[in-house]
């Protein structure tokens, strides 16, 4: 289970997250939809420690993560495979490399057997044989499924996708979206999938929570969520451009914010 | 105008402030030699030997340069085989570790700075650490090993290469016989100046390669970015080159002048 409670994190003057809290049960997948640049990979990241918050905490499996120590958030880490925007292949690695990557890390597996997991995952993702081709040689759609074979390679409890159909075309979208609901039925992970992308929110979840303003607006099945009174669901879900949500949504986006707090 | 100043001196303090951490967290990283012993050969090959040929190129120059601006200097003044001790002097002493320092911040510290913090905007190393690594022994450990160690080597065939096109011009271009070249270079030659020479390049090579690596880690802003730190490696380290140069010079070779 993954326990986020009353998270807070601000770049700059720019409130993030204030108060967000959401609870991912065992076995579901969780979408977490919003508007761009709202925040939805800033809380994710807390779960695998690559930030910190200002206030409140991430729990994972009852450990809050801001209080492990490195070698506790090493373990931690090795049992949640994320997936991120743009794959994050390391280019100077071959395809083979990058999924062999993590299992090398753990020192528990001999080279055949990272030999046969890698095959085993990339064909997983329907990308098998591609083991010699340089990251720079697939389109975007292979690489997002090499980077969700290097995460399902360490066969995590957790899995996190962070917008893995964000700026495929809609063929290759619903191929992701069906890796994603095999990859659960496959391997029986917990996921979260950050998406504002709804077909791909009513097709892989179990619930939907939105984002807004910081924190959780309405959380529910899919079901419930399609059939939402709140204006500012309704007006995300059907993806209409006029009215009060539009109007307050984040436009600088919370990257944006991140990167001038680094940059100051 | 005061209040610039103040903001100004908040970010340098912040910026010494990241940089003691990153230092630290690169000490506290060595303790996983089983990441980055194996990636530091490969640093070892790419920093220091693919770097060879640019620098046998400049230090080749340099010794054709010295001996001529040695005899030209000392014409109808001093005798003819000092043009040996000149040229060896200097190549050892200044110009081989300083212009290959200087030739490698761009060579090495520009290639980190892009290309950790190409790394860095892309999320390549916060899915290093998703995979239960830790970034700096991956990634920071092996250069600066690499590049504390193979900068001397390096500069060492640069003194050699200097020394020997010294020798070559002097010999034909100049009334300098090789046993009068020979003559003079060994005729001041002590063996603290190749020790001097060498330990002040592993000084350049941890600074250029500690520079790249944390301006590399630190970027942010997508290709904007990686351009500034790139930039900003090149001018520091060049900086830190002639910095480190000069307090060498007032601890060690001062120290050696009174002694």
């Amino acid at each position: 289970m993954i326990d986020f409670r009353d998270l807070h994190k601000a770049f700059g003057a720019n409130q993030v997250l204030d108060g967000f809290s959401l609870t991912v049960r065992d076995g579901e997948t969780m979408v977490i939809i919003g508007y761009s640049g709202t925040g939805k990979s800033v809380a994710v990241k807390h779960v695998v420690g690559l930030l910190e918050p200002d206030a409140g905490e991430v729990a994972v499996d009852g450990q809050v993560v801001g209080s492990l120590r490195r070698r506790e958030l090493t373990e931690l880490r090795a049992s949640i495979g994320f997936v991120f925007q743009f794959a994050a292949l390391f280019d100077s690695l071959s395809i083979f490399d990058n999924v062999a990557l993590g299992l090398q890390r753990r020192r528990s597996m001999s080279e055949a057997e990272i030999e046969t997991r890698v095959a085993e995952s990339l064909k997983l993702v329907d990308l098998a044989g591609t083991e010699r081709h340089m990251p720079a040689e697939l389109s975007g759609g292979m690489r997002k499924r090499v980077g969700l074979a290097r995460a399902i390679a360490l066969r995590p409890k957790y899995l996190i996708y962070d917008e893995p159909t964000t700026g495929l075309d809609p063929v290759t979208s619903a191929v992701i979206d069906r890796l994603i609901v095999r990859t659960r039925e496959a391997l029986g992970v917990t996921s979260i999938v950050i998406t504002h992308d709804m077909r791909t929110a009513y097709t892989v979840g179990d619930r939907i929570a939105m984002l807004y303003q910081g924190r959780i607006r309405q959380v529910g099945t899919v079901d419930e969520v399609r059939a939402t009174t709140d204006p500012v669901v309704r007006q995300f879900i059907e993806g209409r451009p006029d009215g009060r949500a539009a109007e307050r949504a984040s436009i600088g986006g919370a990257s944006g914010a991140f990167a001038q707090e680094e940059e100051g | 105008m005061l209040a610039s100043l103040g903001r100004s001196v908040l970010a340098a303090v912040a910026s010494f402030g990241r940089l003691g951490r990153f230092l630290g967290d690169t000490v506290r990283a060595l303790a996983e030699a089983r990441t980055w012993a194996p990636l530091t050969f490969q640093q070892m090959r790419r920093l220091g030997v693919d770097s060879l040929p640019i620098t046998l190129f400049i230090a080749a120059f340099t010794g054709i340069v010295l001996a001529l601006l040695a005899s030209y200097a000392m014409t109808n003044y001093v005798p003819p085989y000092l043009v040996g001790t000149l040229v060896g002097k200097t190549m050892i002493l200044e110009l081989g570790p300083v212009l290959t320092g200087l030739a490698l911040a761009g060579r090495v510290g520009a290639n980190i700075a892009a290309e950790l913090g190409t790394m860095r905007v892309t999320e390549q190393v916060d899915a290093l650490e998703t995979l239960a690594y830790d970034p700096y022994a991956y990634l920071v450990v092996p250069r600066v090993l690499a590049g504390t160690v193979m900068f001397p080597v390096v500069v060492a065939f640069a003194m050699a290469m200097g020394v020997f096109t010294g020798w070559l011009s002097a010999t034909t271009l100049l009334p300098v016989s090789t046993a009068e070249f020979v003559r003079g270079l060994r005729l001041f030659f002590v063996s603290f100046d190749v020790q001097y020479g060498l330990i002040k390049s592993a000084s350049f090579g941890f600074v250029i390669t500690l520079i790249g690596c944390f301006l590399g880690f630190t970027t942010r802003g997508g290709a904007e970015g990686v351009g500034r730190a790139t930039t900003r490696t090149v001018v520091y380290s060049a900086e830190m080159i002639l910095v480190l140069d000069a307090y060498w010079a007032v601890t060690l070779l001062r120290t050696q002048v009174a002694a």
